[in-house]
């Protein structure tokens, strides 16, 4: 099952992974022709003083999802397969109340129609859209048990060029 | 990766270089094209802004996030201070092309810069004339007019003298709008003040100077360029020659001149037909010395004496591929900085020559007009001395060159046709010639090479639009064969018959970027001659490829000029409704021209057409 993962420290504050999602979620995919579409986009680069550090924050499409949880109206459902939270618009109300439980707060609102909107993970997608614009890789896309294990890999370099430097 | 070169160029010498390229392991612009994707939207839509250091700042474009700069500015603001800026560093670009043009001039007349003659009187008088230079003693009318050419860079008083030029109904324009250019350097200068935080910031008044600033250039630096280098090297008159890679010689030492000014490059034409070189090229090996050009300093040289041309824009990575190039000669603009890096890989010796210019890698033999011709011998000799070193094991040279014809400066066209522009008016009116269009730019790795150029070069002449051409699209034509007075075959039955029974092909090479004011002239004699503005005329201008900041310059002067422009590639201005109104729509009303945006060169050549038969019948011509 695979899910973006972000390194934060990597990331510049371009927002082209904020304009790669609006336009994906256009209907016509380009750039140029998405401005008289105004979509809109799913994820949120945020910023955090304290640190000057940019954060990118998108749905993470929780195993143990609230949000679907709550919907009254069962308009957001989780595939058992891909893990992905689905958003139905069609009986979608408006409520808000998967946006007062996430607790990333992620779920957007949808001016025209008045629903709810959120990360589909582009389903037309190999890999979605935002993680293909980052230019700097600070979004990725991939299987959570091979990314820990590459990370514990690269931890355990780490921890062994210093053992061998301290024994030499 | 492999094998994506089939829909990066149409031409067949480059995708056989890239295949090269790649299985050599050498990075070529397409390569590093692709590791930029995707490209910022921000940058692509305009919105961004670094004009002072409480940014940088930019717009959300779909209305979620900031709307506004820190200072205020909308994206509307910021779109139209960004053009303004590429207007000014296109107009600067061609404005110290003009001047060093000029002072060499006048260091010649001064008998300072001996290598160099007038070549051409009769254009020099005509010239003088237009500046109102009556004295005419010793060398005395021709440093009066070397002043006065100066003069217009820094004019404080009254306008640019060449915007006399155009037909009077289109000054009145310039007039009324207030856009008149008045000096050239002052109009660019003005650009960089206005886009100073917190300036000027109606979309609407900066987009105005961008037309005064860009007619300028058109009116003023490039014709002064075109001007002053007629006198110099002589006015270019049709002759034969060929292009593309094919162009460089197995068993000559190859010498290319790239880059924009034929200052230096008339020189080294010179030195390498010194029979004191060839004789040295002989004594290490070589068959003799082939000189050929890459893009605009190519242009200057084929136009002049046949030098063939090895590329365009995209091609210059791949000249050095071959392997088979002594020295890379550049002086500046359109010059890629990864050349250097490339050249080591070979043996090529990567010269720049420009005082303004360096580049990492390069070899410098800085050009002074004093010594030209001692400096373009000590070129000759480097890149003769050079040869042994040439890896045969490493030559591949594209066997893919063609024939072209070349040189038509307007007076080559007004010679064509008899002295007159009326039998190319009369064949418009009769309507075996639709009207004229001119496709002219760079190239630019958003668009499969040369496709962008050839196709729609092909498709207008097909329905009887008469192609002038400069530039990059002038070897881009070159390179497919369509310069051949042979081509008129490939043209509808009318363009045919006025090619066939005057011996000119379909599409005519006018020259470098700078001689883009040769098809001003043309056009401001075609109008003169009818008795209506520029605008009025069945004339469109296109840039199919185009990339550079020089480009956007020339879009905006041929546009202030009142010639319908399409763009091929999408310039950073559509994060703007404003903007993207008053280039499209508004500056219809103000200036009788606008700008359309369409990279498929099919349906471009379906809106000139429908452009320029709405003009025939506004004139009451035949549709
Ligand atoms: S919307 Fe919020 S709660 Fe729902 S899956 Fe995404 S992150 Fe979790
Ligand atoms: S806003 Fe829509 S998706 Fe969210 S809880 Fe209410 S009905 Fe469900
Ligand atoms: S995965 Fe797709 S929908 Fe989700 S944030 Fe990224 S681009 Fe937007
Ligand atoms: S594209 Fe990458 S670097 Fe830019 S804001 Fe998004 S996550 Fe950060």
């Amino acid at each position: 099952m695979k899910e973006i993962l972000v390194r934060p420290e990597r990331c510049m504050g371009c927002r082209s992974c904020e304009i790669a999602c609006a336009v994906e979620h256009s209907q016509s995919r380009d750039l140029f022709r998405a401005l008289s579409e105004m979509p809109q986009k799913r994820l949120f680069v945020e910023h955090v003083p304290e640190y000057s550090l940019a954060v990118p924050i998108l749905c993470r499409h929780c195993e143990d999802a609230p949000c679907v949880a709550v919907c009254p109206t069962g308009a957001l459902t989780q595939d058992a397969i891909s893990g992905v939270v689905r958003h139905n618009k069609d009986i979608c109300i408006g409520c808000w109340t998967c946006a007062s439980v996430c607790t990333y707060g992620v779920i957007g609102r949808d001016r025209r129609a008045r629903v709810a909107i959120k990360c589909d993970r582009c389903p037309d997608l190999e890999v979605p859209a935002c993680v293909s614009a980052c230019p700097t890789r600070a979004l990725i896309y991939g299987d959570v048990e091979e990314i820990s294990s590459s990370k514990r890999a690269e931890s355990a370099l780490k921890v062994a060029r210093g053992v061998a430097v301290s024994s030499r | 990766m492999a094998n994506k070169t089939a829909t990066e160029s149409i031409d067949p010498a480059t995708t056989k270089m890239l295949l090269e390229a790649r299985r050599a392991g050498l990075e070529t612009v397409w390569d590093r094209f692709n590791k930029q994707q995707p490209q910022c939207g921000f940058g692509q839509l305009g919105i961004c802004c670094r004009n002072c250091n409480m940014g940088p700042c930019r717009i959300d474009p779909f209305g979620d996030g900031p709307d506004k700069g820190v200072c205020g500015a909308t994206a509307d603001i910021i779109v139209a201070r960004n053009l303004l800026r590429m207007i000014a560093a296109g107009a600067a670009a061609h404005a110290d092309h003009a001047r060093d043009a000029v002072i060499v001039f006048k260091e010649a007349l001064e008998g300072r810069a001996r290598s160099y003659q007038i070549r051409d009187e009769a254009k020099l008088r005509e010239l003088a004339a237009e500046y109102n230079i009556s004295s005419w003693g010793e060398q005395g009318g021709a440093a009066d007019l070397a002043n006065a050419l100066l003069s217009d860079f820094g004019r404080q008083e009254g306008y640019v003298t060449l915007t006399r030029r155009a037909p009077e109904k289109r000054r009145k324009i310039w007039e009324s709008l207030g856009i008149s250019p008045r000096g050239i350097d002052r109009e660019i200068v003005e650009c960089m003040h206005r886009t100073h935080m917190g300036v000027d910031n109606d979309p609407l008044h900066i987009l105005q100077h961008g037309l005064r600033t860009s007619i300028a250039d058109g009116w003023g630096s490039s014709m002064i360029a075109t001007e002053v280098q007629d006198i110099l090297f002589g006015t270019p008159s049709p002759r034969r020659s060929e292009a593309n890679l094919g162009v460089l010689k197995e068993d000559e030492v190859n010498i290319i001149v790239h880059g924009h000014e034929p200052i230096l490059s008339e020189m080294i034409v010179e030195a390498a037909s010194d029979p004191e070189m060839i004789k040295l090229a002989k004594s290490v090996g070589a068959n003799g010395i082939n000189v050929a050009g890459i893009c605009c300093t190519g242009n200057e040289v084929l136009m002049r004496h046949g030098i063939p041309v090895a590329g365009n824009f995209l091609q210059q990575e791949l000249a050095v591929i071959t392997g088979a190039v002594e020295a890379m000669v550049v002086d500046v603009q359109c010059i890629m900085p990864s050349l250097g890096g490339l050249a080591a890989c070979y043996h090529t010796k990567f010269i720049s020559t420009s005082p303004k210019a360096e580049f990492p890698g390069a070899l410098r033999m800085e050009f002074s007009e004093e010594r030209a011709a001692e400096i373009a011998r000590e070129i000759v000799r480097t890149a003769v001395e050079n040869y042994p070193k040439r890896d045969r094991g490493r030559v591949l040279i594209p066997r893919e060159r063609s024939e072209c014809m070349v040189g038509f400066s307007v007076e080559a066209i007004l010679k064509a046709l008899g002295g007159t522009p009326q039998p190319l008016i009369d064949a418009i009116v009769n309507g075996s010639i639709k009207g004229i269009a001119a496709v002219v730019g760079c190239n630019n790795p958003k668009v499969p090479h040369d496709h962008g150029h050839v196709n729609l070069v092909r498709e207008l002449i097909r329905n009887n639009v008469l192609v002038v051409t400069t530039g990059c699209n002038a070897i881009a034509c070159a390179k497919a064969g369509l310069l051949r007075p042979a081509a008129a075959k490939e043209a509808g039955d009318g363009l045919r018959g006025v090619c066939e029974s005057l011996g000119v092909p379909p599409v005519l090479h006018m020259g470098s970027c700078v001689d883009i004011s040769r098809i001003l002239v043309v056009a401001a004699a075609i109008a003169n001659k009818l008795g209506v503005d520029i605008s009025d005329l069945p004339v469109a201008g296109a840039a199919p490829e185009w990339m550079s900041e020089k480009a956007v310059s020339i879009g905006a002067y041929v546009v202030a000029s009142g010639v319908f422009t399409v763009l091929g590639t999408v310039p950073p201005v559509l994060g703007s409704p404003v903007v993207t109104r008053i280039l499209t729509k508004d500056l219809g009303d103000a200036v009788g021209a606008t700008f359309a945006v369409e990279p498929d060169p099919f349906k471009a050549s379906k809106l000139i057409i429908e452009h320029i038969e709405s003009k025939r019948r506004a004139l009451g011509l035949k549709v």
